[in-house]
């Protein structure tokens, strides 16, 4: 997206311009129901970085966002963001503090327009202000969801249901916009394209984190990488280490 | 051929009402996906207040209207937030059985509140008819104007208001709705609001042509549900329809067939719906 953003919601913090993180997941412990899904998770994603979270199938990898979104609370541990707790707030509130996510299979309003969804997305104060200007950026990123924009979002192609949710993520002018599973179920033309729109992202200022099961792209264009084994966070690294790292080969790469 | 058509009208005129009580339910249903068994009886409780308003304050029932809506709404935001909520994540019988009680509760309230009295405001319109010989109810006539001048209002605040779409993406992705940051208890607590003060508007607009008694709702409790299957749950659209369709229903089933039965065609209907079309007419509309 070669479009200036303008600031984020919020403005650059003491602690931001001292190097901290933006995000950081310290000891988390989380659980449905009796059966505890996160031991001690931990990680940390900087201004501007885009961190890959990878890992097999049920490792925790959607729970931990569900728990950075404020859809679930943590039993222990937290979840700071510039030094201030997330762990206690509502998910509405979670949002206006800079946290968006695309969640899972796009979970777009399918009776609603494109246009509509990408309104959705700024529902918060301060996005809402910036509404508009916004969304002639996300047009810009995405022309084709300009010539779609009052199509109903159900009636859209699968790569286009994807651009809708990335760009209702991005409607929110977030400092952190999460993906989870962005790629799952395109086709590996579009995968691709995918992999580029999040680096364009990172490119605007707006720090990524990308839980994805296409280990090799993740890990080719993160910063950093986190990985999660049986709820627990085992390896962290850059992207670069990871992939020459031989347990993650031999696990996640099929080599 | 004469009575054929005044039944019609009479029918349609009703059916307004019936699609403004089914209206409340739908969006109740739609956001919550509970389904509102005390709707009846808040229909009842904006009756009461109409009438308390005429026969106190003197106020015409139509005008009562002003004060009704915004009571029924405040109600509504209380349910919601007090006993809706709690059970929200309850298993659906859990939530049947708490607007099953807060209707007993409101029906036996008013009982021992107000007795078991039938009730009416006369007006002086009344009784008085327009269009000739089909001798159309003025008071009927006006009131489905004002329903659908409602309904019309509804519609253009869900379609076109930022609260009311975020009613709509709350209604088709509540987590979703979670994410992008709309408070979907802020939401919630307004969706049953607009449910009640809708049921509440359909008893004020029904006090000129009907009596009031406690236990006036529980029938259109039913009507609604029947209203809304067959439009399709959770369709605003739908409702309308369903009402229309309801009214017209009884009265041509009251005229060819009987008077006493008026109530059961309406669930003939409900059945063929739930065996021809289960989704209903508009399951899949936008609003």
């Amino acid at each position: 997206m070669a479009v200036d953003r303008g600031t984020p919601n919020a403005e650059a913090t003491a602690a931001e311009r001292a190097g901290e993180p933006l995000l950081t997941v310290e000891a988390v412990d989380a659980f449905y129901g009796d059966a505890q899904a996160l031991w001690g998770v931990t990680l940390k994603v900087g201004p501007g970085e885009v961190v890959a979270l990878i890992g097999a199938n049920g490792a925790g990898k959607t729970t931990t966002l569900r728990v950075i979104s404020g859809l679930m609370r943590p039993e222990a541990g937290s979840v700071t963001m510039l030094g201030r707790r997330l762990d206690r707030l509502s998910p509405h509130e979670i949002v206006e503090a800079g946290v968006a996510q695309v969640p899972e299979g796009r979970r777009l309003f399918p009776l609603m327009t494109v246009r509509e969804n990408l309104e959705m997305g700024a529902y918060g104060r301060q996005a809402r202000a910036r509404r508009r200007e916004t969304m002639d950026d996300v047009f810009a990123m995405f022309p084709v969801l300009k010539e779609r924009r009052e199509q109903l979002a159900g009636t859209l192609s699968g790569g286009e249901q994807q651009m809708v949710a990335i760009g209702r993520g991005l409607m929110a002018r977030p400092r952190l916009l999460m993906f989870d599973e962005p790629s799952l179920g395109l086709a590996p033309k579009l995968v691709r394209g995918i992999f580029e729109t999040v680096t364009a992202i990172r490119d605007t200022g707006v720090a990524v984190l990308l839980v994805e099961q296409n280990v090799p792209q993740s890990l080719a264009i993160c910063d950093r990488a986190f990985v999660l084994e049986n709820g627990r966070t085992t390896l962290s690294g850059t992207g670069r280490e990871l992939l020459a790292n031989e347990r993650v080969k031999t696990a996640y790469m099929g080599l | 051929m004469l009575s054929f058509a005044q039944i019609l009208i009479s029918g349609i005129l009703t059916g307004a009402l019936y699609a403004l009580v089914g209206i409340g339910l739908t969006i109740i249903f739609g956001v919550m996906r509970v389904i509102n068994f005390a709707h009846g009886e808040l229909l009842m409780v904006g009756m009461y207040i109409s009438f308390f308003a005429a026969t106190l304050l003197g106020l015409d029932p139509y005008v009562s209207l002003l004060i009704v809506a915004p009571a029924l709404f405040v109600i509504g935001v209380l349910i919601q937030r007090y006993l809706i909520n709690p059970v929200l994540k309850a298993p659906e019988f859990n939530q049947i059985l708490v607007t099953l009680g807060v209707g007993l509760v409101l029906t036996n309230s008013a009982q021992l509140l107000f007795t078991a009295d039938y009730r009416q405001v006369r007006t002086a319109y009344s009784s008085l008819t327009w269009g000739g010989n089909l001798a159309i109810s003025v008071p009927y006539t006006v009131s489905f104007l004002l329903a659908l001048a409602i309904t019309a209002a509804l519609y253009v605040f869900l379609m076109r208001t930022d609260l009311g779409k975020a009613m709509r993406a709350t209604a088709q992705d509540r987590e979703a709705a979670r994410l992008m940051g709309i408070n979907v208890e802020r939401v919630s607590m307004v969706a049953f609001g607009i449910g009640a003060a809708a049921a509440g508007a359909a008893g004020t607009l029904l006090m000129p042509v009907y009596y009031l008694f406690p236990a006036v709702g529980e029938p259109f409790t039913l009507k609604a549900f029947v209203v809304v299957v067959l439009g399709g749950m959770g369709s605003v659209i739908g409702a309308t329809f369903g009402g229309l369709i309801l009214g017209a229903v009884e009265a041509i089933g009251s005229l060819y067939a009987s008077t006493g039965y008026k109530d059961a065609y309406g669930f003939v209907i409900f059945l063929l719906i739930l065996i021809l079309k289960p989704s209903g007419l508009f399951g899949r509309s936008r609003v």
